[in-house]
């Protein structure tokens, strides 16, 4: 059932908290085209309700979430 | 590129505390990341965080200040448990453990995402710091009615 999905650029945000992971992410959707994928792992606990926040706002989506252990990983799709 | 107005943000910092003015950076970055156009009022402690951190004051009263207040973004403490430095020393440390960013990391990433930051000329004055004793990159040295006119036009304005 789950499709593995292909990313145009991955981020690392292991490591860092608040407010970075937004703020690197912002800074990264800028280096794919309309129509690409993020893909980034993070250990912040609050990324994903940060991420998801940052979408809305930006008009992008954040297409899937999954937790491996410690690691939070998830994928953006860059809409605008 | 859209035809949405760009949001905007406005926080007035007054307080010169290290966890006040690291939630006021924060917020400020995370909603400069989220393509809100952001404005930061630092009045009075507030004018603490954006010092050079020289020596500031021309008569008593300043000179008296400056000798027990310096300013600075690395010397401010916490607004309890400062212990003399020890707290803003250990708070520090734990930060970095945790791998958050330092107050002047923040700081400067809050000045590469382009928020606005803007000081209160009336503080100013009163505490005897002029624009020289200030960063650079403080675009402005403004009223009241300047800073309620921008809050008036943002969606969010917050007091720190």
């Amino acid at each position: 059932m789950t499709e593995e999905l292909t990313s145009d650029l991955k981020l690392d945000l292991k490591g860092l908290m608040c407010p970075l992971p937004v703020v690197k992410m912002a800074q990264a959707i800028k280096k794919v085209e309309i129509g690409q994928v993020i893909e980034a792992e993070a250990t912040d606990l609050g990324v994903l309700a940060d991420i998801l926040a940052w979408s809305k706002s930006t008009g992008n989506e954040m297409v899937k979430t999954a937790k491996e252990g410690k690691v939070i990983r998830f994928w953006v799709k860059r809409l605008k | 590129m859209d035809g949405e107005k760009q949001k905007k943000c406005t926080l007035v910092v007054c307080s010169g505390d290290m966890d006040k003015v690291f939630a006021a950076f924060a917020i400020a970055t995370g909603a400069a990341a989220m393509g809100y156009e952001v404005v930061m009022f630092f009045t009075f402690w507030g004018l603490k965080s954006i010092q050079k951190g020289g020596p500031t004051g021309r008569g008593l009263f300043g000179r008296m200040l400056s000798l027990v207040n310096r300013g600075g973004i690395s010397r401010i403490g916490p607004s309890r448990l400062n212990m003399g430095g020890m707290g803003r020393w250990m708070f520090k440390k734990m930060m970095k453990n945790k791998g958050v960013a330092s107050l002047p990391e923040l700081r400067q990433t809050a000045i590469d995402l382009g928020v606005r930051m803007i000081a209160c000329q009336m503080s100013m004055d009163v505490m005897e710091i002029r624009r020289e004793d200030l960063i650079p990159e403080i675009s402005d040295c403004v009223g009241a009615a300047y800073m309620v006119q921008e809050a008036g036009e943002s969606e969010t304005n917050l007091y720190i």
